[in-house]
């Protein structure tokens, strides 16, 4: 079970308040895209077992999107961060890397 | 004009650990816009007599009060025959600012839990952490009840407001109802602890 804190409305919660919304960070693929590009951005998805960024929704709560950095294989939670962003901020890049010194943002994908 | 009706018609249940009720019809009037713009603050205080509340709070005074929905949400309560009224208002002070009051009086179902095991009614049905110390009156929070969304309200009577979408009003009515039929204290909770028994 995850225990969640929502960055918008601060109440925490257990997963079951929220509703995830798959991977974060996606480079959108426009009407000029390739077809092999927009199908990658449709349909491939990353599924590390370790550190992931997620989208999730404070569903039942304030109803507001936002950021999430968690462990899949743990289910550590590193930090929840705005959904107004394109990459994840520093404070939670390096609550990350204190448990995973390797690990790096890759960029959007 | 037409007569107003609750989803339930006031439905009542005490033969359980807790009294259930549907109360109303309750005047409802969702804000959304900008809550710290002093002219929301303003306008919310001047028709409802209370505050705006802070983040996850709520006020009231007699039979109107604002509570906190979200970082751009307020619902604001009165009494449901000056609703109208109240509607009246909040647009002459919104004029043309990108802000929203609608009247959702008829679109929730509201109910009250109250006696001694009102709490432990609730936290049976909602992820939230009920404990005396950490819900303490005033608060109000949104989430989930049994399978729908809801938000609580504990009013300093010690008595639970619930509000839900009036399309599952009836669903809510037979959850609180299971939840707090005889028999089924946990005793989880203190009874008397964080609670002033003294009705306002
Ligand atoms: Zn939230």
């Amino acid at each position: 079970m995850l225990i969640l804190t929502c960055p918008c409305c601060h109440v925490t919660a257990e997963e079951t308040e929220f509703h995830a919304g798959g991977e974060a960070h996606l480079k959108r693929i426009g009407p000029d895209g390739a077809e092999g590009e927009f199908e990658s951005y449709l349909f491939m998805r990353q599924n590390p077992k370790g550190v992931h960024l997620e989208r999730w929704r404070h569903v039942y709560g304030c109803g507001k999107w936002f950021h999430l950095a968690r462990d899949t294989a743990t289910l550590e939670v590193f930090g929840a961060y705005s959904a107004q962003t394109t990459s994840p901020p520093d404070h939670i890049r390096s609550a990350i890397q204190e448990k995973h010194p390797e690990w790096q943002w890759q960029g959007a994908s | 004009m037409s007569e107003t009706v609750t989803a339930l018609k006031n439905a009542h249940y005490d033969a359980g650990i807790a009294e259930v009720s549907e109360i109303g019809p309750l005047g409802m009037i969702t804000i959304r816009g900008d809550l710290d713009a002093p002219f929301v603050r303003k306008v919310a205080k001047k028709v409802t007599g209370v505050e705006r509340p802070e983040r996850g709070m709520c006020n009231s005074e007699g039979g109107a009060g604002i509570a906190w929905m979200s970082p751009d949400e307020l619902l604001l309560m009165c009494p449901h025959a000056q609703v109208p009224d109240v509607l009246a208002r909040l647009h002459a002070a919104f004029e043309d600012t990108h802000t929203l009051a609608a009247n959702v009086s008829g679109a929730r179902a509201v109910f009250r839990v109250d006696g001694p095991h009102a709490r432990e009614v609730l936290a049976k049905l909602a992820p939230v952490d009920l404990a005396p110390e950490k819900f303490t009156p005033g608060m109000f929070r949104r989430t989930r009840v049994g399978q729908v969304p809801a938000a609580i309200w504990l009013r300093a009577d010690g008595s639970f407001q619930i509000f839900c979408f009036r399309s599952v009003a009836q669903y809510m009515f037979d959850l609180l109802k299971a939840a707090a039929q005889p028999g089924s204290e946990v005793g989880y909770f203190p009874p008397e602890s964080g609670v002033n028994r003294e009705k306002v």
